[in-house]
């Protein structure tokens, strides 16, 4: 009993009693599950590769990406060029994906170079690298040669919208694909599908020659340095795929909400993406894929429960107040456990 | 009367039997050994004793500890402390930023009232450095060990740090029992020595040690009684005059043990080096080499020896390209590029670290991983290719490592079990394992048997000497223990202050060897070989 406790993690286990009594609240109180589970599924495929991102980050010793927001905008711009040209469908979604990409390895190697400067405070310049940076491409999204009348203000003005909307784009490509229905609860099957995929390849890397050498720079640098590693480079690279993974992350999310998300909103996206993996189990030193699902699935169940329950029992915002509280207390308590291990 | 009383005592971890029933108990002023082979569990026991966390942790033990006839619960180390018990632990727990003087006193800081504390109480007190540096001067001349307590603990020679934690448990006015785990692992036998009569004085002074150490010799030297562990089982408690060296040794590994230098008949020694320096320095800290002009030859063991401090880490960790170097390296009459590691290993020179935690082991990875790592980063070994990536092969994995347990007697559930929870030999051993996957054609070992029991001992100083025998593998290597270059080397070098003193063959006296080591010439005694 104490061993299985161990196993699983007293925050995981409190977070999974406290999902199970609000998934009984929700039959008590006639939520209709089907539509919860629907609901999950599609929860789970938009942000999991946004957790995924968190892998290579960890794996290379950088730490928790913070700077998330980085690889978001690269993803964003790249949705933005490919609406510019007028590709939709799945079209549409591979242009966004291959401009994103060269944007994202290239300002990936550029963040990894600086943080080679400041090793061992990744995670607190990361944070204010990613501050930096959305404000400044606040700046840029109002000067840029968008022309499309999806992207800019209609009102004459020059600049991009706050939100734009990808009905006429890439909403819903990847969730539609092969998508089906058993009692009532739609199954996204492409977005799982995508999610699967991308997973494989980090796994697959992860048990490369490659990816053995980046996460040995990450475990033991001075291991590393002995055995002919250039732990600067391989940190470098975990930086890159953490930030590529981010751009193709926040796309399949976007696909997936609907609207491309512009201005301030890439700043909210790291919290979550970090406390999801933590309650998965990872630790600052260890990041698996198995951590980035159950995670993911978790923190997404939660909040997806919990909104109609608290929409029916209280008013006004609460489920962004619970939302917030469980992912800053799940960093905080990761972040004051001794060394970072696991939650 | 007794002082300590451990009865019955049974730790399991993870449903694995580490110790079983070992009862022990010391007298007050009284030095008690505690032998073992690795993983037999003698720190654990000693762990148990002090509080330690890891125990609490893992499910705790069973058991009872009387202290004065009292039932003692060692909840935490703190609870142990205040019943009088100090601990050395195996591995250093020193703060490298801090000077001697803090690390001594670390927790246990005097203070002296100060206007804030008048307000807001004692935690705002200010720091008696004045009276904590003079009391670290007098734990310090209770060792006979001249520091300077304001020095930076980060640079000094490892056998300084060792002396500085005793002192910490030596300051604490209260101390009964000393816990020392393997404190001369790390000490050259001049340091050693000058422990030993430490510690006989501590003991005169009422101290009670415990003492673990796989120097037997020094067991035999230093303490009142023995208790012998193996595999967790209590073999046999004695005092120490009624029993022989090779008994305690017999009993501790449950068969003979015979180490002593064999015949080197196929032996073949080409007249050409493998390897030369020229004007050789390296800058590691406490560690020096000053210029160094050294031959290699091919085929030939060469030890290299010498007091801590002095340089001799140095030599092999400069090759290697892990500290700043400079001079020239010739390997196989090509010059070796400086400071370049994966060129040095890419030249077929393997190291094996005298830093096994910190550059020999990857801890939280798997004992087949760790021993096959460097083979698979710098050969493609256990690789297969799928499309255009190498995966890691964990089928030719499971196969070399669980081979390598197998030949050098790794202690270990299995290979997949992390390197952290071995015991410091069977870790030892891994590296060991690592180095030897990669079949270089000269291997630099360090201090290759620091803390492993003469058991394990006799196998890697075996299996050295077969690879240089079957293998013609060139091998170099660095100890602080003379006995030990002595029964495998054939030609011994001595550092001094950063330069070679001199070269001896291996029977050359001792008297010889310690001229060497002092930095004096042979004189007319002249027998120096080249
Ligand atoms: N934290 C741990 N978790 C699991 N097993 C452990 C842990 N610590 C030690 N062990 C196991 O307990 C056994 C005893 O280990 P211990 O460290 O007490 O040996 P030891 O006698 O001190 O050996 P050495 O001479 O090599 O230091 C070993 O088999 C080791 O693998
Ligand atoms: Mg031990």
């Amino acid at each position: 009993m104490k061993n299985i406790m161990a196993k699983i993690g007293l925050a995981r286990l409190i977070i999974v009693l406290f999902l199970l009594f609000l998934l009984v609240m929700a039959v008590i109180l006639e939520v209709p599950l089907p539509a919860l589970f629907s609901n999950i599924l599609v929860r789970f495929g938009m942000n999991a590769i946004l957790v995924l991102a968190m892998v290579p980050a960890v794996q290379s010793g950088i730490g928790l990406n913070f700077n998330l927001p980085l690889g978001i905008i690269c993803g964003l711009l790249g949705a933005l060029v490919s609406i510019e040209f007028n590709f939709t469908g799945f079209t549409g979604l591979l242009v966004a994906m291959l401009v994103s990409l060269p944007l994202a390895i290239v300002s990936g190697y550029g963040y990894g170079h600086m943080l080679n400067r400041i090793k061992g405070q990744e995670m607190t310049v990361g944070t204010y690298v990613g501050f930096s940076i959305v404000s400044l491409m606040s700046i840029f999204w109002q000067i840029l040669p968008f022309t499309s009348t999806a992207l800019i203000w209609a009102y004459g003005g020059s600049g991009l919208r706050v939100t734009i909307s990808l009905d006429a784009y890439l909403s819903h490509v990847l969730n539609d694909f092969l998508a089906f229905e058993i009692a009532g609860t739609v199954i996204p099957t492409g977005l799982l599908l995508f999610f699967a995929f991308t997973a494989t390849l980090v796994w697959l890397f992860g048990k490369s020659k490659r990816g053995l050498a980046m996460q040995v720079a990450g475990s033991n640098e001075k291991f590393a340095l002995a055995n002919g590693i250039n732990v600067d480079k391989e940190r470098i690279m975990g930086t890159i795929l953490s930030t590529v993974l981010a751009a193709v992350g926040i796309i399949v999310y976007s696909q997936a909400f609907g609207f491309l998300q512009l201005y301030t909103a890439p700043l909210y996206a790291a919290i979550p993406a970090v406390a999801a993996i933590l309650i998965g189990g990872a630790s600052l030193q260890r990041a698996k894929i198995i951590h980035v699902v159950i995670g993911t699935m978790l923190f997404q169940s939660l909040l997806v429960v919990a909104l109609p329950i608290i929409n029916i029992m209280a008013e006004g915002n609460l489920a962004e107040v619970v939302r917030a509280i469980v992912s800053n207390g799940i960093i905080l308590y990761a972040l004051t456990r001794t060394g970072g291990e696991a939650v | 009367m007794n002082l300590l009383q451990m009865k019955q005592i049974t730790k399991t971890y993870n449903a694995n039997k580490v110790l079983d029933q070992v009862s022990l108990s010391i007298k007050e002023g009284e030095i008690h050994g505690l032998v073992g082979e690795n993983g037999a569990g003698k720190s654990t026991l000693m762990n148990i004793l002090f509080g330690m966390p890891v125990i609490h942790s893992t499910g705790g033990f069973e058991g009872e500890i009387l202290i004065n006839g009292e039932p003692f619960t060692p909840h935490s180390p703190k609870a142990a402390m205040d019943m009088g018990i100090g601990m050395v632990h195996q591995e250093f727990m020193l703060i490298p930023g801090f000077t001697v003087t803090e690390n001594v006193k670390l927790n246990r800081e005097k203070t002296k009232p100060s206007f804030l504390s008048r307000i807001f109480g004692r935690r705002l007190e200010q720091l008696d450095k004045r009276t904590m540096a003079e009391d670290t001067k007098i734990a310090l001349d209770k060792l006979n060990m001249t520091i300077d307590e304001y020095a930076r603990v980060a640079g000094l020679p490892v056998g300084h740090m060792q002396f500085i934690e005793i002192a910490r448990e030596v300051d604490k006015d209260t101390l009964k029992l000393l816990i020392l785990d393997e404190p001369t692992a790390v000490l050259t036998e001049s340091e050693s020595t000058q422990f030993l009569a430490v510690a006989r004085r501590l003991a005169d002074m009422g101290i009670s040690i415990l003492f673990i150490s796989h120097r037997l010799d020094e067991i035999k030297q230093i303490t009142d009684s023995i208790t012998i562990l193996r595999d967790g089982e209590l073999v046999k408690t004695v005092d120490t005059n009624q029993i022989e060296i090779v008994d305690i040794a017999r009993l501790m590994v449950g068969r003979e043990i015979k180490i002593a230098r064999e015949d080197h008949k196929d032996q073949k020694v080409a007249a050409e080096p493998i390897l030369e320096l020229k004007g050789f320095k390296v800058n590691m800290p406490g560690e020096k080499v000053r210029g160094i002009d050294l031959q290699v030859r091919k085929g030939e063991i060469l030890g290299i020896g010498g007091l801590a401090g002095h340089g001799k880490l140095g030599i092999a960790n400069g090759i290697m390209g892990l500290y700043e170097a400079s001079g020239t390296i010739i390997k196989d009459n090509n010059e070796l590029p400086l400071n370049n590691p994966r060129k040095a290993l890419a030249a077929s020179i393997a190291f094996l670290s005298e830093d096994r935690r910190g550059v020999g082991l990857l801890l939280d990875d798997s004992i087949g991983f760790n021993i096959v790592f460097s083979s698979l980063e710098l050969q493609d070994k256990f690789t297969t290719h799928v499309g255009p990536i190498r995966l890691i092969d964990n089928d030719a994995v499971k196969e070399h490592a669980e081979k390598m347990i197998e030949a050098l007697d790794i202690r270990c559930t299995s290979y997949r079990q992390k390197v952290r929870y071995l015991s410091g030999g069977n870790q030892q051993k891994v590296c060991v394992a690592r180095a030897l996957t990669l079949e270089p054609d000269l291997l630099l070992v360090s201090e290759p048997t620091r803390g492993i029991d003469i058991g394990a001992k006799k196998l890697v100083l075996d299996t050295l000497v077969n690879l240089n025998r079957e293998f013609n593998m060139t091998i170099i290597i660095t100890s602080s223990e003379l006995g030990e270059l002595r029964q495998i080397a054939d030609r011994i070098a001595i550092i001094y202050n950063g330069q070679v003193s001199g070269i001896l063959p291996y029977d050359a006296s001792d008297e010889e060897f310690g001229l060497l080591m002092t930095g004096k010439k042979l004189g007319e005694l002249n027998k120096a070989v080249n």
